[in-house]
Parts: structure tokens; C-alpha cells; sequence
């Protein structure tokens, strides 16, 4: 192993896995990359532990990708500290960069969804009504467990971040192409998205079948017709995010005739992709008139947990009013 | 949640051919009015996109108003019908981040309804003096941030 | 016909050389030789009823007698319209028609001219006009081609009806029948069934060839196709058989014009309140009440009683009640003020003052003696006599509680100087109607897409510094289509908005608004969801480069689209969400 190679450390937070599959899904080309770089840190595929990053010197490693929103005090200790350890920090896939699909955990707080959780499921078994607290005195010992937050946090409300890999996952080729500008030094700006600022329209291949003038008279859910596999699923009156989404995705759900949910996040003009898309949306509705407007607004049925269904700690908003969960 | 002392802050897009002129035909015919709104005028209600009515919120209003032509006057034909969908589907979706729907509106207010400008302004204050303090904090986690 | 033939003829022993086929009454009429006709008309074909038209015709040494108007001419005729055969049986005639219509008009004119006193037949009905000249049953056939009309019964119950003495659906209500009868045996009124107050002062088109005002550009007539029988019944053609220019036709239809301008002045002008939405005032309803713009044309020497100040009984009021603020400066009708009516009120004083010996009152709220002189024209008037009665009129009544009030309008009024309720009685009374905004105001607004204010007059861009302006570039107001004002406001209004309209072209450049939306190719994606949204089409799709893309001449900046452009590609310059955001920071910062 030559010294020379650059370190990188992998690290996840509130994530489902997806991404740390992602990296295995780069196949082959994972041989490429341990070839070229010298893996430090990676919880969930290697044995080091948080002694060994503090042992390390600050900067010292290349690059850290971090998977996964910021929901706990542990991970807001680690991110710290691989922050303090890192020449550059990338927010990897959709929960670090936007909050993902955790995020959606802000339309609730800690109390509410430990009740939920491990209290009102019809799975639940708990009859002592044992919820995880952060102190427990068991023989005599003090055992602790990290504090759950309240809300959940994208990558960069909590530490400085350099660079964004968009996605749920991030597609292997976004993150080859990642890997290898951080390894050729060819790097965009700070605080870049390293993918096409372009809307998913650009690259779908429906986009050619919309109609001269967009609009909707009735909104329905993706099981709720038979989806026709060449045609724009909004002139089909199906959700369909690409609009408002950032491109770089291939098309995975398109192809698989699923309207795009949004995972890659809005493109840099936006900063409110949720907002942005009910904008979008609320305009092509095919009615002036009041009362039509209203009933089609009522077929819409999650809007909120619709539109950002990827990134709502991300949105201006980042959660639903406090005081307004019991 | 209702306090004497709270004077609500309250934000106003305003269309600038019906909405701004009526407001400003309230001005200049020196009616009173509650001074609680801060009033930002775009070209048309058209172009008040919902990511200003959440950046208002956030930023510490207390309601946020829309106003534009009445429905068929619209200086540019339509515009006044975005924000008419527009604003039942962000009512909507408020609602579910915990948001009144008596903090959003939309009213129309032609250039000559200074006096219909005024009765909203003093009439949209005492609603949301009732309500109360939005509170959102800038989305962030006392808990946390604490 | 042979026009080149002439035929030679004496008529009284003067000689006449005619063309041919014409008829023994047209040839004296030639000759100034007058012999009376009461069935005749030139335009209706002769028909020989009133045979007061007799003539003796000579032929050789025997003569006899025939109706001129249908007899032709025939060549070495001599005829005698006053021999004694022909004055006897005019006479006789004239007797007879005497008897069948003793209060027709002409037929005792023409028994007083021929020195008849009295007729020596039986009269069976004192009051009957009808002469049974048939001239009305002619009108209704030959020119208005309704045949509504017709003789009914034989004999001494001949009489002139529609069929079965039912009214016909066949009547147009042209009123010709009314027109042509020489005795007024057939009136409007009789037609119309009712008594017409001041109907002479009514100011819409009077007759179905007209000019529309009199200040018409051109000044030339036009036919009303909705009053012309022509245009009803395909008959009539009157005016072109009289008109010798050969200017009459038929065919000219009304045109839509397109004309490209750069500029548009508006002076879609003001509708007069309708006086009849007071009850109270008795318009409509009481004689001898009427608007100022009826007592315009009352007064207009060229209006229908000469410009004399007359009742319409055709007396000279003695005293005359002037109301000011009809429907101004009332709650229940219109808040502003009409501005023209206290100083056409106190002309009106000042006329009727000339040219009547009547008392006059004025009823006002405010004296609004605004303008240029005017404060003076006030004091002259109050010097003149006229007497002002500060206070809102509340009733104008026929209801007569004292003798001295009987047959008189009585205007009941408080008089807020002197503090108590008064009852004036006046013959006459004028509304000084206020100015209402056009009837189609709103239409006209939205198709100039300009605003209107609260009481409907259109709204200029700034009440100070852009008075003749709209919020739509190159629209401009004048008169008072924007708000009620009176002549040299509105001359100077016109002026400023045609020096504006005129600027604007001789510039022969526009400067379109800076405010419009604008894509960024680097951004757009293409989604086409801006399309349909932009109500002026400034937006297309290039499928070669598969992004929007905005023309910039048609873009109004409305930034609907910007709002609704999912990828953010789309801004609107001096509206973009930076700037917007920015401001939104900037109103919360304390």
C-alpha cells in the first residue's frame, strides 16, 4: 500500500443502506478505487473506530462521503469529527444532501414518533411502555444512548459541506465520475451539486409527447390508472416531480414507468423544490374557476409529504410547525 | 395564545395595476389602517411564487395576503387565476405543516377599493392577533440547537 | 313612355306645350294655375276620391267634367279648372264631403275659399274627420307595402280598418297612414294610444333618415334601418324618388374596420342620470317636469318651439324650479359630483330669466362656482333675481293643498338657511341631471384592458402626474369618459391626451417595459409548462435546441411563468426570486 494514495472515509447517518449499496453497485470499478485510494474509515464494511479518525490528523484524509440525514447526537459528533479530519466532505445521496426520506420525520417531533414507534404500532409489544431514554441506571451503571433530535438535519446545517451527490442512491456512474474529478484534482466550485443542473425534462424521453399546452383537469395516483409507458405522466394527470427535479438520475424510475419523486433534489435557482413544484403544478390545473379549483386540490392528497418527499429538511420550512404537534 | 402586546407582523404581495394602486388610493386618500402589513409589490399576483409566501413565514410573519385584480380584470388576462390555484393548493399544504389557513390569504382588491384595502389590512390584524404568534424559530430545534 | 313627344294644351285659355302622360293637374300646376285636391299626394297614384280636383273639359262644343289628378293630358285639350260647371260641381262635392267629415280641417278650409257656409246635406256624425280619400290605405300599399289598412262596408258605412277592426299583425307602426292623412282623422296619438308629454323634446332619432348629431364629421344623413320602412317592408323608397342628387342607397351596410394605431385616445363621453330613478321628482310622470338637456332643446331656437320657454300646454311658465345634484352627491345614487350642473343650472336661470318674466328658484346643496369666471356668473344671477333655496329637494307633487297651489308642481323643499320645510309651487321644474359614466364603461375598460375607478369612470395612471394616461401604455383619457368635468376642462384634457397620443408617434419608436421574463438556455429543460401559461403567447418551444423561449416584443412581464418555471430557468428582470427574497430580509429587519 503507497503511502502516496489519498485516504477517503465512508460514513453513514440516518440512511436506509442504499448508498453504501450504491458503492458496492460501482461492480468492477470498486477495484479501480481501492487501486487508487486508501479506504481509513468505513463503519459499515470495515473494522476502524472513532479512535482511530481522532488519532488522525487534521485533513489528513482526502475526502469523506457521508451518507444520511443528522437525526442523533452521535451522528452530529461524527460528521464533526470527520469534518475536523477532512480536506473535503461529500454529502453522498439524497438524506445527506436534502434530508431524504428520514427528513420526512419533520412533519413530527421526537415525542411523537417514539410514541409511535415504540408505543401505539399495532406490531408493538411493550407493555412496560419502555421508550429509549438517553440516561438509564442499570446495576448500579450509568448506560447512555445518543439524543434523538427533534428534527432532522441535511448534512450542511450541520457541518460545512464541499460537494453534493444527489440521489436515492446516487447512481454509479454520477459517483465514478465524483471520484475520479476529486482523484484528478478537476473539481467545480464549492458547494457544487455534481450533477447537470438541468430539470429531469431535459434527459426524459417523454418529454417530446407532452402537448402543445399542459394541463390537468384531474389528479390521480400512479395505481389508480394504467400508465401509459411512452407518454409524459403529467399529461397522463400523474405526480410526476422531473419538472421540478435536478437530471443525472437516468431515468431509472421513467424507465421502470414510475413518475420521478424527486430524490435529486431541486436545480440551484430553486431553493424550495417542494414550493417550487406545487407552483408549477397549481398553474397547469386546467380551471378558473373557484370551486373546480377546490375540488381538484382535494384529489391531491399528501401535498406536503408529496412534494417534498426528499427534502423537506432542505426546504425553507425545513419542518412543520412545533407547536402545532401533540 | 391571544396577547394584548402582540402586533402581528403581517407580509402583502400586492399586483402592481390593481392591488398596489388600491392601496396606495388608500394612502393618499389618508385612510388609516393597521400598520402591521409590510407590502411588496410584484407586476402581477401571477408572479408570486409560493417559495416567497414560505420565505415570508419563515423569515417571521405572522400572515401572509395576496392580493390582486378581481377575477376577469387582470392587467394581464390571467395571472390573477395562478394565484387563485396557487393559493388553495399552498392552503392546503400549509395546513399540514401546521399553519392556519387564516394566516394565508387571497383578496381581491381593484385600484379603486382603497377602502376594501384598508378594511382587509385592519381586518386580517385582529384575525391573527387572535391567533397568535406563528412561531416558527426558522425551522430549527431548540432542542438541539440549545 | 315617350318623353320626346309634346303635347299642346290650354288650360284657362293660356296655352302649355307638356310631355306626354302626364295628368291634367300636374300641366296647371305648371302653369301656376291651383286647383284644390285633398286625395291627391304626388307620390301615390291619383285615385280620384274627393273629386274636389273637377275640372271642365271642352271638346268641341260639348265638354264635361273629370277629375284632374288622374286625367291625362291629350294633345289641343282645353280645359277650365273655375268655369261655372266646374266650380258648381266642386262645390257639390265639397258639400257632400262637408256632410261625411264635418270637422276635417281643409274640406271647411276649402268650402270657406269656394264661400260655402253650410252644407245642405245631412250630417250624421259631427266629430268625423275621415273623408274616405283613401290616402292612408294608398301609404300602407304603395309605400310602406304593409297592407295593413284597407276600406271595409259599401255605402254610407265605408270606413277605413285594419281587417276585422282587429289590430293588424301586418302594421309596422311606421305611422305614414298618420303622416299622409290630409284631416287628422288618423294621429300618432290615436296610433300610440296615449297622450306624449313634451314629446318634441325627445332627443333620439326623430326620423329614420337623419344625422346623427348635429355636429356629425361628415355631416351627411344616414338611414336608421331600424326605424325605415324600407328596411321593414322592402317598400317606400321615398327618399330616393325625391332625392334629385341620386344620393340615396340602399345597399351601404355598416362595415367593421381595422385600423393600426399607435395610439388610442378614449372620450367614450358620459351617460346622463335617468331622472326616472327618482320617484319622487315626478319625471316621467308629471307634466312640465323635465331634465336640463330636454330644457336644452326647449331652448334651442332651432328646437321644436323655437327656443321659446314653453309649458306643454303651450303657455309661458310663470314660475320655474331649478333642482341641482339629481343623482350627484346622494348616497343612494351617485357620491361624487357632476361638476357641470350648478353652472348649467344658473345659464338655465339667466335664459329663462330673458326670456320669460318667470320667477325662478334654484335648489342646490353647494354652490360649486369653480371655474374662471364662474363666482361671477353667480353673483350676477343672484343680482338678476334669481332665488336660491339652500336644501335638498324632497318632493316634486300635483298635489295641491291650497288654492293657490292648484294646477301648479309643487316642490317641497327644506330651506336649511332658514331653517324650515317649504312648499314652493312652480309651473315648471328642471332636473340638473349629473353625469353618470357610459353605459358599456366596463366593456370598454376590459377591452383597453384599463381600470376603472370605484364610481366606474375609468382610472388615469396618476390622478397628478399622469392625468390623461392608463396603466395600459398608449391609451390616453380625455373628456369624461375619466370623470365628470365640463367643457374647457375637457378641451384641455383632450389637448394634453392628443400631445401625448402624438408624442408618442412622432418618437416612431416604443420603449417596451424593461420588466419582462427571460430564459436561461444554460437552465431551461424544456418542460413546456411556461407555454401554456403565458396569455400572450411570448413563449414557444424550439425543438431544436428543446428549450422555451420568450419573444421579448410580446412579453408583458407579468412573471406568471417565472413563478410557475419548475427549474428556475425562467426570471423576470427586476422581479427576480433573488431580488424578491432579499426583500422579503429586508421588511423583517427591525
Amino acid at each position: 500500500m503507497s503511502t502516496e494514495k489519498p485516504k477517503v472515509a465512508f460514513y453513514w447517518c440516518a440512511s436506509c443502506g442504499g448508498c453504501e449499496e450504491a458503492v458496492i453497485d460501482l461492480a468492477e470499478d470498486i477495484l479501480k478505487v481501492v487501486e487508487a485510494v486508501d479506504i481509513v474509515f468505513w463503519p459499515v464494511a470495515l473494522d476502524f473506530k472513532k479512535k482511530d479518525v481522532e488519532a488522525m490528523k487534521d485533513g489528513s484524509i482526502a475526502v469523506s462521503f457521508i451518507n444520511g440525514a443528522v437525526r442523533l447526537s452521535e451522528q452530529e459528533e461524527m460528521v464533526k469529527l470527520l469534518r475536523q479530519k477532512s480536506g473535503l466532505v461529500v454529502a453522498f445521496g439524497s438524506c445527506s444532501h436534502l434530508g431524504g426520506i428520514p427528513g420526512l420525520g419533520n412533519f413530527w417531533n421526537k415525542e411523537t414518533i417514539f410514541r409511535r414507534a415504540y408505543l401505539t404500532t399495532p406490531s408493538t409489544d411493550n407493555p412496560d411502555g419502555t421508550v429509549p431514554l438517553e440516561k438509564t441506571e442499570v446495576d448500579g451503571k450509568e448506560l447512555t444512548l445518543p439524543r434523538f433530535y427533534d428534527t432532522v438535519y441535511t448534512l450542511d446545517q450541520v457541518i460545512d459541506v464541499d460537494y453534493y451527490l444527489p440521489g436515492c442512491a446516487p447512481p454509479p456512474d454520477l459517483i465514478m465520475n465524483a471520484l475520479q474529478a476529486i482523484l484528478e484534482g478537476k473539481l467545480p466550485p464549492k458547494g457544487a451539486v455534481l450533477s447537470p443542473n438541468k430539470s429531469l425534462c431535459d434527459d426524459c424521453k417523454r418529454n417530446e409527447s407532452k402537448p402543445e399546452k399542459l394541463t390537468i383537469k384531474e389528479i390521480k395516483r400512479p395505481w389508480e390508472v394504467e400508465l401509459d409507458p411512452e407518454k409524459c405522466f403529467l399529461a397522463q394527470g400523474v405526480i410526476c416531480m422531473g419538472p421540478a427535479t435536478r437530471t443525472g438520475c437516468g431515468e431509472r424510475c421513467i424507465e421502470a414507468n414510475m413518475p420521478c419523486r424527486g430524490c435529486f433534489g431541486p436545480t440551484d435557482q430553486v431553493i424550495d423544490q417542494g414550493a417550487k413544484f406545487l407552483s408549477s403544478l397549481a398553474s397547469i390545473l386546467d380551471t378558473d374557476d373557484e370551486k373546480e379549483i377546490e375540488k381538484i386540490v382535494d384529489t391531491i392528497v399528501d401535498p406536503a409529504g408529496t412534494f417534498y418527499r426528499f427534502s423537506l429538511p432542505s426546504s425553507i420550512f425545513r419542518r412543520r410547525r412545533m407547536e402545532d404537534i401533540k | 395564545m391571544a396577547n394584548e402586546a402582540f402586533e402581528p407582523k403581517l407580509v402583502g404581495f400586492l399586483c402592481n395595476w390593481c392591488s398596489y394602486t388600491g392601496a396606495d388610493l388608500a394612502g393618499t386618500a389618508r385612510m388609516t389602517y393597521a400598520p402591521n402589513i409590510r407590502i411588496i409589490r410584484v407586476m402581477c399576483s401571477g408572479r408570486v411564487d409560493p417559495q416567497f409566501v414560505l420565505k415570508a413565514f419563515i423569515e417571521g410573519a405572522d400572515g401572509v395576503l395576496i392580493s390582486g385584480c378581481h377575477p376577469g380584470d387582470c392587467h394581464y388576462q390571467e395571472g390573477n387565476y395562478n394565484a387563485l390555484r396557487r393559493h388553495r393548493l399552498l392552503s392546503k399544504m400549509l395546513e399540514q405543516f401546521g399553519i392556519e389557513r387564516e394566516r394565508f390569504r387571497l383578496e381581491w382588491v381593484s385600484a379603486a377599493e382603497g377602502v376594501k384595502f384598508q378594511q382587509i389590512c385592519d381586518e386580517f390584524t385582529e384575525q391573527i392577533k387572535k391567533l397568535g404568534p406563528l412561531n416558527l424559530n426558522g425551522g430549527k430545534d431548540e432542542h438541539r440547537e440549545a | 313612355m315617350n318623353n320626346d313627344k309634346k303635347i299642346k294644351l290650354t288650360i284657362n285659355d293660356k296655352p302649355i306645350e307638356v310631355e306626354e302622360g302626364i295628368t291634367i293637374l300636374q300641366a296647371a300646376k305648371m302653369l301656376d294655375i291651383d286647383i284644390p285636391t285633398l286625395c291627391y299626394h304626388p307620390l301615390l297614384e291619383p285615385y280620384a276620391a274627393c273629386r274636389v280636383c273637377v275640372v271642365e273639359r271642352k271638346i268641341g262644343e260639348n265638354s264635361d267634367l273629370v277629375t284632374s289628378c288622374n286625367t291625362k293630358v291629350q294633345e289641343g285639350m282645353v280645359i277650365y279648372t273655375d268655369s261655372e260647371n266646374a266650380t258648381k260641381a266642386r262645390r257639390l262635392n265639397v258639400e257632400l264631403l262637408m256632410a261625411q267629415a264635418p270637422a276635417a280641417e281643409p274640406v271647411q278650409q276649402i268650402a270657406k275659399e269656394l264661400g260655402i257656409e253650410k252644407t245642405r246635406f245631412e250630417i250624421e256624425d259631427p266629430n268625423e274627420k275621415c273623408i274616405l280619400c283613401g290616402l292612408c290605405v294608398r301609404t300602407c300599399e304603395q309605400i310602406v307595402g304593409a297592407e295593413a289598412i284597407s276600406f271595409i262596408e259599401r255605402g254610407k258605412n265605408r270606413t277605413v280598418s285594419p281587417p276585422f277592426g282587429e289590430p293588424s299583425e301586418a302594421c309596422i307602426g311606421c305611422t305614414a297612414c298618420a303622416y299622409f292623412c290630409p284631416t287628422e282623422a288618423i294621429t300618432v296619438e290615436d296610433l300610440y294610444g296615449r297622450k306624449v308629454i313634451h314629446n318634441e323634446l325627445n332627443l333620439g332619432p326623430s326620423t329614420a333618415i337623419l344625422v346623427p348629431i348635429r355636429q356629425a364629421v361628415p355631416m351627411v344623413p344616414v338611414i336608421d334601418e331600424e326605424a325605415c320602412i324600407h328596411f321593414k317592408t322592402g317598400e317606400c323608397k321615398i327618399c330616393e324618388k325625391v332625392c334629385e342628387k341620386e344620393a340615396i342607397n340602399y345597399e351601404m351596410e355598416d362595415e367593421e374596420i381595422e385600423i393600426e394605431v399607435g395610439s388610442i385616445i378614449l372620450a367614450s363621453g358620459f351617460k346622463p342620470f335617468d331622472a326616472t330613478r327618482i320617484p319622487a321628482y315626478g319625471y316621467g310622470r308629471l307634466n312640465n317636469v323635465i331634465t336640463g338637456l330636454e330644457f336644452e332643446r326647449l331652448n334651442n331656437a332651432s328646437g321644436p318651439t323655437d327656443g321659446k320657454i314653453l309649458l306643454a300646454n303651450g303657455e309661458e311658465p310663470k314660475a320655474v324650479g331649478i333642482v341641482h345634484c339629481v343623482g350627484s352627491r346622494d348616497k343612494n345614487y351617485n357620491e361624487y359630483c357632476s361638476r357641470v350642473c350648478c353652472m348649467y343650472s344658473l345659464k338655465f336661470a339667466h335664459l329663462i330669466k330673458e326670456k320669460t318674466n318667470a320667477e325662478i328658484y334654484d335648489f342646490y346643496i353647494d354652490m360649486r362656482c369653480f371655474g374662471k369666471g364662474y363666482e361671477e356668473f353667480y353673483h350676477r344671477l343672484l343680482e338678476e333675481g334669481t332665488k336660491f333655496i339652500r336644501g335638498c329637494v324632497s318632493e316634486v307633487t300635483d298635489l295641491a293643498l291650497t288654492e293657490q297651489e292648484e294646477g301648479k308642481l309643487i316642490i317641497h323643499v327644506e330651506d336649511t338657511l332658514l331653517g324650515i320645510v317649504r312648499r314652493i309651487p312652480v309651473d315648471m321644474v328642471i332636473l340638473a341631471t349629473g353625469l353618470e359614466p357610459g353605459l358599456d364603461q366596463n366593456e370598454i375598460a376590459k377591452i383597453f384592458n384599463i381600470s376603472c375607478s370605484q364610481d366606474t369612470f375609468f382610472l388615469e395612471r396618476h390622478p397628478k402626474l399622469a392625468p390623461v394616461s392608463t396603466f395600459s401604455d398608449g391609451i390616453f383619457l380625455a373628456g369624461t369618459c375619466q370623470s365628470p368635468k365640463d367643457i374647457p376642462d375637457t378641451v384641455a384634457q383632450a389637448g394634453a391626451a392628443a400631445s401625448e397620443a402624438l408624442a408618442l408617434a412622432d418618437k416612431g419608436t416604443f420603449e417596451l417595459e424593461p420588466i419582462t421574463a427571460e430564459i436561461d438556455e444554460e437552465l431551461c429543460a424544456g418542460c413546456q409548462l411556461c407555454i401554456g401559461l403565458c396569455p400572450f403567447t411570448a413563449i414557444t418551444y424550439n425543438k431544436e435546441k428543446g428549450i422555451s423561449e420568450i419573444n421579448d416584443a410580446l412579453c408583458k412581464g407579468c412573471g406568471t411563468c417565472v413563478s410557475a418555471c419548475p427549474s428556475g430557468a425562467s426570471q423576470q428582470k427586476h422581479f427576480r426570486d433573488s431580488q424578491i427574497f432579499a426583500e422579503i430580509e429586508g421588511i423583517f429587519i427591525e
